[in-house]
């Protein structure tokens, strides 16, 4: 059991587990595996002790599956994986978009495709956040660079999965997962916490999947007494599967919109040195760890060199770079894959500016030594 | 005034989507009757499925209900039991559901004996797609997949749970309405897994292409194929070829697995 | 929905809901008197109504939930 306030080495995927905790996670299921496991573990360890459910499941669809049951009883949830579990729960994270039921997922990335590099780190998995399940659907995705942020992030990504009933995906780098570094946790009775929106009124008047284009409806917890139907094909207001081309329309509309039109409320970025700035780096997770230290470098030489560097992966962080193209900034953007959220930037950037993706995929980290050279070389 | 079956329906949802004469509603009613039989209160059911045309059942029930992921309803389940034990909940699932994709989500819920009651609609087909063959489309019979006849041999699913652990498992089919009614009630009474295969019948995909091409054939079906285990028990009957026992087929007692959580969160809290 | 009294059972009755009934022919051939049959529009048809014996077994091989056999106390 921790203090109400204190300071602690802790590795990442402890501060995850903690964070999640202090959020009022109190259901965990989850299958083993590498870099994720000690999440799991820590789940097992803690939760029993704390009035919460620890399950471990016999695959990672079966604990997707499992985490959207719990929290339709009501109950804040969450599980954690890599890789190639997070490309087996792609199907119910639809589901969980469709059925707007809130819960977590942790992809502690890893080097793939397939197998891939089980230990080694990787920023791979950008893109199937935003895209890895079928369909036009919601996706918020979170992504720190440090085990403080880890436990920040994770309060927010169940806050912001409660407040817009959707799954939030947190995506942790395998380095920051392991890392270990000083943690100051906040007394967890004062974290601002949300909770999903409950039905206030009576049974009639319920409608789990209705309200404006805006609004998130709101849903009641199983054995409450509101008997309502949840149910992946499109439906209505009230849950009944619909056919009709006016009811699906207004479905995926609102599933996507009540996310976008929020964008402002749920994007999060940090610019570092970027006022008087001739040239920046747009970098997350580990990869802007290295990228500061080669933008100290760089002001050392006497380049005025910024960094952008958001924790909000999706939705995409439009004005960080709406702001840096206006002003004619060129992009570098280090990523641990072949190029994924520099496609992003580019959109954005439109011309007006130039990015150049800087990729690694060799199973190491970036060194500032490389970014600074890729700094000088120019674009 | 009588039962009213429909009484816990959602009457707006009515006529069902099924095919005239299929089974599908037959194996819904006995399940709505036990319902009546438990005497439970609309709020502590929650009814969870799969996908498929069974699985269209939960829909139809005025309970909280979940029309789950394809093959995936037993973990939906287990998620939502282990939240909340008090909450009775069932699942129904097909015979494609429940022994193809979602398999090995069933022998584990088996394994892990929770306390969920598992009706399985075993028509022997994949009706909603349009007849292919299932690991339950017995030897020879022919699907849109199986042209030339089933060569794999089937599931026999009561066995797979008793041996995966299932502490209640029984058979009856819509020919045996009140057997059915009666293996639900008992197995939602039994604090643990509990697996009632509902043999059912799909004229529309399976019967015509199997020379069964009306519901009355394939009911008659029914009636010729199940024997009573009792029967055979008592040794007033044997199973032919092609036949199978119908009846309570197992029952043990074992740990269920919220009640055993509870002993680890002591455990945890002496700690 | 008109309730029908039965001759060998005055006390049971059956309740037909027409808009549910899919024409499947079941509840025709369960019928161990020959009450039932299907009209030129393939719906049940109550044709004997005093011969039904109120054996239920109709109502509970009915798949649309389309037949009540209504046994007043």
């Amino acid at each position: 059991m921790r203090k109400p306030i204190e300071i602690r080495l802790m590795q990442g995927n402890e501060a995850c587990a903690q964070g999640a905790v202090d959020a009022g996670v109190r259901f965990f299921a989850g299958y083993p595996i590498t870099p994720s496991t000690e999440i799991a573990e820590w789940m097992a360890r803690e939760m029993p002790a704390i009035g919460g459910k620890f399950i471990q499941m016999e695959d990672e669809i079966a604990s997707i599956a499992a985490i959207i049951g719990g929290s339709l009883a009501g109950v804040k949830s969450m599980t954690a994986t890599s890789g190639p579990g997070f490309s087996l729960m792609q199907e119910n994270i639809g589901y969980a978009c469709m059925t707007e039921v809130p819960c977590l997922i942790v992809n502690v990335q890893r080097g793939g495709p397939s197998t891939g590099r089980p230990t080694a780190p990787s920023q791979g998995d950008v893109m199937q956040a935003r895209w890895g399940t079928h369909g036009d659907h919601p996706s918020i995705a979170l992504s720190p660079w440090s085990v403080q942020e880890t436990y920040t992030l994770t309060v927010k990504a169940v806050n912001l999965s409660e407040k817009y009933r959707t799954p939030v995906i947190l995506l942790l780098d395998e380095v920051i997962a392991h890392l270990r570094e000083g943690v100051k946790l906040p007394d967890p009775r004062k974290l601002k916490l949300v909770e999903r929106p409950r039905p206030r009124g009576g049974r009639e008047e319920y409608r789990p999947f209705g309200g404006t284009m805006k609004e998130v409806p709101p849903i009641a917890d199983f054995g409450m007494g509101f008997n309502c139907n949840f149910t992946g094909l499109v439906h209505d207001e009230v849950g009944h599967p619909s056919n009709s081309p006016a009811v699906t329309d207004r479905l995926i509309r609102r599933l996507v919109g009540k996310v976008e039109y929020d964008r402002d409320q749920i994007i999060h970025w940090e610019e570092i040195e970027m006022k008087d700035a001739e040239m920046a780096i747009f970098a997350y997770g580990c990869s802007a760890r290295s990228s500061v230290s080669a933008l100290k470098a760089a002001r050392e030489l006497g380049m005025k060199v910024g960094l952008i560097r958001p924790t909000t992966l999706w939705p995409f962080p439009e004005k960080a770079v709406e702001a840096a193209a206006a002003r004619g900034i060129p992009l570098l953007v280090p990523e641990l894959n072949l190029g994924q959220l520099v496609l992003e930037v580019s959109r954005v950037a439109a011309g007006r500016t130039r990015v150049r993706p800087l990729s690694r995929v060799d199973g190491e980290l970036f060194t500032p030594m490389e970014i600074l050279s890729a700094l000088k070389e120019g674009f | 005034m009588p039962f009213n079956v429909t009484s816990y329906f959602r009457q707006e949802m009515l006529p069902h989507i099924w095919c005239p004469g299929c089974g599908n509603g037959i194996v819904l009613r006995d399940f709505a009757v036990a319902l009546e039989k438990l005497n439970y209160s609309r709020q502590e059911v929650v009814i969870v499925s799969g996908i498929g045309c069974s699985s269209r059942a939960a829909g139809y029930l005025d309970f909280d209900t979940v029309h789950t992921t394809h093959g995936r309803a037993l973990p939906f389940a287990t998620g939502i039991k282990f939240a909340n034990p008090g909450l009775k909940v069932f699942v129904i699932m097909g015979d494609g559901d429940a022994s193809s994709i979602g398999g090995n989500h069933l022998i584990h819920a088996c394994r892990r004996n929770i306390d969920l009651t598992a009706i399985i609609f075993n028509n022997h087909i994949y009706g909603m797609t349009g007849g292919q063959f299932s690991p339950m489309t017995p030897r020879d019979k022919k699907a849109t997949t199986a042209p030339y006849g089933m060569i794999e041999q089937s599931f026999d699913l009561c066995r797979l749970a008793e041996a995966a652990g299932a502490t209640y498992v029984g058979r009856a089919t819509t020919y045996h309405n009140q057997l059915l009614t009666r293996l639900i009630v008992e197995g939602a009474n039994n604090r643990g897994f509990s697996l009632i295969e509902a043999v059912t019948h799909c004229p529309t995909s399976y019967g015509r292409r199997n020379k069964m091409a009306t519901p009355t054939d394939m009911v008659r079906w029914q009636k010729e194929s199940a024997v009573l285990i009792d029967r055979i028990k008592e040794g007033r009957a044997s199973l032919q070829e092609g036949q199978f026992p119908v009846g309570l087929l197992h029952q043990h007692d074992a740990p269920e697995f919220t009640a055993e959580y509870l002993e680890v969160v002591k455990r945890a809290r002496e700690k | 929905m008109t309730p029908l009294q039965t001759e060998h059972n005055p006390k049971a009755s059956l309740d037909v809901n027409i808009k549910w009934c899919k024409g499947c022919n079941l509840c025709v051939t369960v019928c161990p008197k020959g009450v039932l049959s299907l009209d030129d529009l393939g719906k049940v048809s109550v044709d004997k109504p005093e011969e039904c014996i109120g054996c239920g077994l109709c109502e509970e091989t009915c798949p649309d939930y389309a037949i009540r056999v209504v046994k007043d106390a």
